[in-house]
């Protein structure tokens, strides 16, 4: 009884821990119509800035609490309001969710420019003493902990007090829901959303400051991890509900901690199910919770005065001008893969079949987010299936890697699938969590087991053979590398413009009305998630090849969110989009961070020599790249196209009318004609 | 044979009696209306004939079909097809595409590997019967403008194209009058009865618009409070008392 009551009480100190961030991410959610999954690295931002000031540099805990918490967290809270997310509040809760995604990659590289994380180990709370132990019930309890349960508490009372009870609750909620009708109805909603946001930060700062005693070191990967067991407890809440969300942090620390207690240390399931409980729970939640059923996202009321989306860039231009952009870009593409073939050097043509391979992946994107236009985290995870499964096979089972690595394909569209099914009564952001959920659970558990990656060390995936021809030398590779981007870019250009591409714009035009007309929108969404996560996985199998091993880094389910942002943002519509976003994704590491904008800066001024730009510069470049995903959904390369186009579209009419009509007015004054 | 029956559906929410014993039939190719004050039970009843609600009590069979284990998407291809009170589009999508979508539901020969093969374009019979419709509504010259770009009354119309584009026995009508004025609903109600002459389907119309109903329908439903209150040919069910005490107020 005792050992239970100890259990009890270790569970609810560990579940305010949750608690905070559960509730700190509903409010966020509730007022400002944001689900912000970058509310952790908010929290790392505030954690890092009060270690830096209390241990580092030696301040009293007061003003680095002031400054960490006080000043700075707010700070950040109005600036991602005044220069992001105020312009937002009437987009699709989609781009919210893209530009909360592009800030989780920045921000934690911005801060580590300055603060290194690995040294930053034995935090201290906000109280003198933290290790003070009280022995309460036969569990012990430090100050720390106490104060993180205080904390926890007043911050939950405090807001369920402030929306119950106050004018300004009842106003941020208004302004959520329809910021337009919101001063229509004569309440500045400016001015709420931006207080909305510092309230919401505060509470990301304070959760900085309180959690590093528990994980003992500031890190951002401990605050996303936590940050996903309370995801699971505000989906409980449903996103909404303040006091659900806390009361379900705290059940979720009691269950953890009851698991920890009774099942035996040994045991094949507590070692596998206690690093990977917050993602099943999570998963779970989402799934049974019956009130995420059929919810339909809110839509504001006046959204019709928006003006329609732009028409894509093919809809603009004339005959001539599409048979001359399409000529220009065959002879580019030919051009480029002549010199990198011919005249290349190792390294440039192993480059070469990093962008063709990330070109193949990122169709996968193209498939679930620029046609079905659903969001999924889990892409490095299929790839990621592909590869171990590919490499598997052929290793252990001997079997022809050309096979094994359409096989891995065929293996990650039945996951995909799978993972459809059950999460198919979602939609939206619901379905996103729910493949995050997944890609983290894979990332945590599934992957050190050896029968998957080879545990400690990767499994190896040789190169394949056709016959006679052996595709060990890097150019023979390329050149089969592009014949799979062919075939991939061929079926997804078809699936786009046929059946299955119209069903699933249908579906996603309006979901009721695409099955009044007898489409089911759970088999569109099963289709285009097996698809996907097929084409990952031959990408990802692909890339296991190339590198001799399937490593388990390269499927790493961080950097499937970069791929998210880094297509999202370059252009998710098209095969030419996932391209561009490979061409990115390969370069930007692997010449222009080290050469290219060197040389730029040396060149431009005399006085300041770089040597090169770290690595993290593209995490924060491509970071805030994806903020450009909300005012061009077509992804700014597309968004540009589609204005040099009628530039030069107006450039010829103007030439064949003999300069009479007003330059572009022909183009743009016919937005989707008939071509 | 009756097209679909209604046969004592009812309907409860957390106490309230919703729909109360309702019974409704319509015959093949008939115009039948279902009227009622705001708050009647239209859109309740409407939403238990659609399977999108559960109704608590009673069945809706179609041909004779019990349509409670039959899921909203497979009403369709059994040929029923419905309209929405707020239109319902497909954004991003031109009319054509619209009726692309719904034709191509109906003859059932688009696949993922016919996609994937260059099957998966329009032919030949598809442009046909999709060019048939938009001239048939009138809908061809902004056949290929997108959806967005265009009004209220012709997005109406284009969610009626797409309903018939799937050949229904039946077409629920929800509400097609709201938002558009006199003229513009006199026009789709002239619409409405040159396409139904044609294409001989049945129509059940859930309206409140009186003139609009009294203009299209040949026998009429009213329902009030979630009853039942009177059934009939068009013109004795507005001369009754009680209806018109219920819809139209003491004074008429």
């Amino acid at each position: 009884m005792e050992k239970l009551l100890g259990a009890l009480i270790d569970g609810v100190a560990f579940g305010c821990v949750y608690a905070l961030l559960a509730v700190g991410l509903t409010l966020a959610y509730k007022t400002s119509g944001v689900f912000n999954i970058a509310f952790g690295v908010q929290a790392f931002a505030s954690g890092a800035i009060y270690y830096q000031l209390h241990v580092n540099d030696g301040w009293g805990i007061l003003p680095a609490f002031i400054i960490s918490v006080i000043i700075v967290a707010p700070l950040i809270g109005a600036i991602l309001d005044r220069f992001l997310f105020r312009h937002l509040r009437s987009a699709p809760s989609m781009a919210r969710l893209i530009t909360a995604l592009g800030l989780l990659v920045a921000i934690p590289q911005i801060v580590l420019l300055k603060f290194n994380q690995t040294e930053a180990t034995r935090p201290t709370g906000i109280v003198p003493g933290g290790d003070v132990p009280y022995h309460i019930f036969g569990a012990t309890l430090s100050r720390d902990q106490l104060s993180i349960m205080v904390c926890a508490v007043i911050v939950a009372v405090g807001l369920v007090l402030v929306f119950r009870y106050t004018a300004l609750g009842i106003r941020m909620r208004a302004v959520v829901e329809s910021p337009r009708m919101a001063e229509l109805a004569g309440t500045d909603a400016d001015r709420i959303g931006t207080a909305a946001w510092m309230l919401s930060s505060l509470v990301a700062g304070l959760a900085g400051v309180l959690l590093p005693t528990v994980t003992s070191q500031v890190g951002d990967i401990y605050y996303t991890t936590l940050l996903t067991a309370a995801i699971a407890a505000t989906v409980l809440g449903s996103l909404t509900s303040i006091p659900l969300a806390f009361f379900g942090a705290i059940g979720l620390g009691v269950v953890q901690e009851l698991l920890n207690r009774y099942l035996p240390t040994n045991s094949v399931l507590a070692s596998n199910l206690r690093p990977s409980l917050p993602f099943v729970v999570l998963f779970l939640v989402l799934i049974l919770s019956p009130r995420l059923r059929n919810k339909r996202e809110l839509t504001d009321p006046l959204s019709s005065v928006d003006p329609p989306p732009p028409a894509p860039a093919a809809g603009q231009r004339s005959r001539e001008l599409t048979i001359g952009t399409r000529v220009a870009g065959v002879l580019f593409g030919l051009g480029i893969g002549y010199y990198v073939f011919f005249h290349g050097n190792a390294s440039v043509v192993g480059q070469g079949i990093q962008v063709v391979i990330y070109s193949i992946i990122f169709c996968s994107i193209v498939v679930i987010t620029g046609i079905a236009g659903e969001v999924s985290f889990a892409q490095a995870t299929f790839a990621g299936i592909g590869g171990f499964a590919s490499a598997q096979l052929s290793s252990s089972a001997g079997m022809s890697v050309i096979f094994t690595i359409i096989i891995g394909g065929l293996i990650a569209a039945a996951v995909g699938a799978m993972l459809a099914i059950p999460a198919l009564r979602l939609g939206g952001i619901f379905l996103t969590l729910a493949t995050y959920a997944f890609a983290l659970f894979f990332d945590n558990v599934i992957v050190s087991l050896s029968w998957v990656s080879g545990g400690l060390f990767p499994v190896v995936a040789p190169r394949p053979q056709l016959g006679s021809i052996d595709f060990a030398s890097d150019r023979s590779f390329l050149v089969l590398c592009l014949v799979f981007l062919v075939i991939v870019g061929v079926i997804v250009m078809q699936v786009r413009s046929g059946t299955t591409g119209r069903y699933l714009s249908a579906v996603r035009g309006s979901e009721v009305a695409a099955a009044s007309v007898g489409i089911s929108p759970t088999r569109a969404r099963i289709t285009a998630f097996a698809l996907s996560a097929g084409i990952a996985g031959v990408g990802g199998a692909l890339l296991a090849s190339y590198e001799g091993h399937a490593n388990k880094i390269d499927y790493n389910a961080t950097l499937g969110l970069f791929w998210v942002v880094i297509v999202v943002t370059l252009g998710s519509r098209t095969v030419e989009g996932a391209i561009q976003a490979a061409l990115g994704f390969v370069l930007f590491s692997a010449r222009v961070l080290p050469d290219w904008i060197p040389w730029i800066i040396n060149h431009v001024q005399p006085f300041l020599h770089v040597d090169s730009l770290p690595n993290a510069v593209q995490f924060i470049f491509f970071g805030f790249g994806a903020l450009t995903y909300a005012k061009h959904q077509e992804g700014i390369l597309e968004a540009n196209k589609v204005k040099s186009l009628a530039w030069v579209q107006g450039k010829i009419d103007r030439f064949k009318s003999g300069g009479r009509t007003k330059p572009g007015a022909a183009a743009v004054d016919t937005p989707g004609a008939a071509p | 044979m009756t097209l679909l029956v209604a046969d004592g559906v009812t309907k409860t929410f957390a106490g309230i009696t919703a729909l109360d014993n309702i019974e409704l039939d319509v015959g093949p190719q008939e115009i039948v209306g279902l009227i009622g004050p705001n708050g009647a039970g239209k859109t309740t009843f409407f939403n238990c004939l659609l399977g999108i609600l559960k109704p608590d009590g009673g069945r809706v069979t179609f041909e004779g079909r019990d349509l409670a284990r039959v899921a909203p998407y497979k009403r369709a291809r059994l040929g029923i097809a419905r309209t929405f009170q707020r239109v319902e589009l497909f954004s991003g999508m031109t009319p054509r595409d619209h009726f692309l979508v719904a034709e191509r539901v109906r003859n059932g020969r688009g696949a993922l590997w016919k996609d994937v093969l260059f099957m998966g374009g329009p032919s030949a019979d598809e442009n046909e019967r999709v060019g048939a419709m938009l001239e048939l509504l009138d809908l061809v010259p902004v056949a290929d403008r997108p959806i967005e770009s265009l009004s209220l009354g012709v997005g109406r119309l284009v969610e009626i194209g797409r309903a018939l584009m799937t050949e229904p026995k039946l077409v629920l009508l929800d509400e097609p009058s709201s938002g558009l004025d006199r003229h513009e609903t006199e026009q789709l109600a002239g619409q409405l009865r040159t396409v139904q002459n044609e294409r001989g389907f049945a129509i059940l119309l859930v309206e409140h618009d009186v003139e609009f109903v009294r203009s299209l329908v040949e026998r009429v439903f009213v329902l009030d409070f979630g009853t039942l209150i009177a059934s009939g040919p068009t013109d004795e069910v507005f001369a009754d008392s009680a209806v018109r005490k219920a819809y139209l107020g003491d004074i008429v």
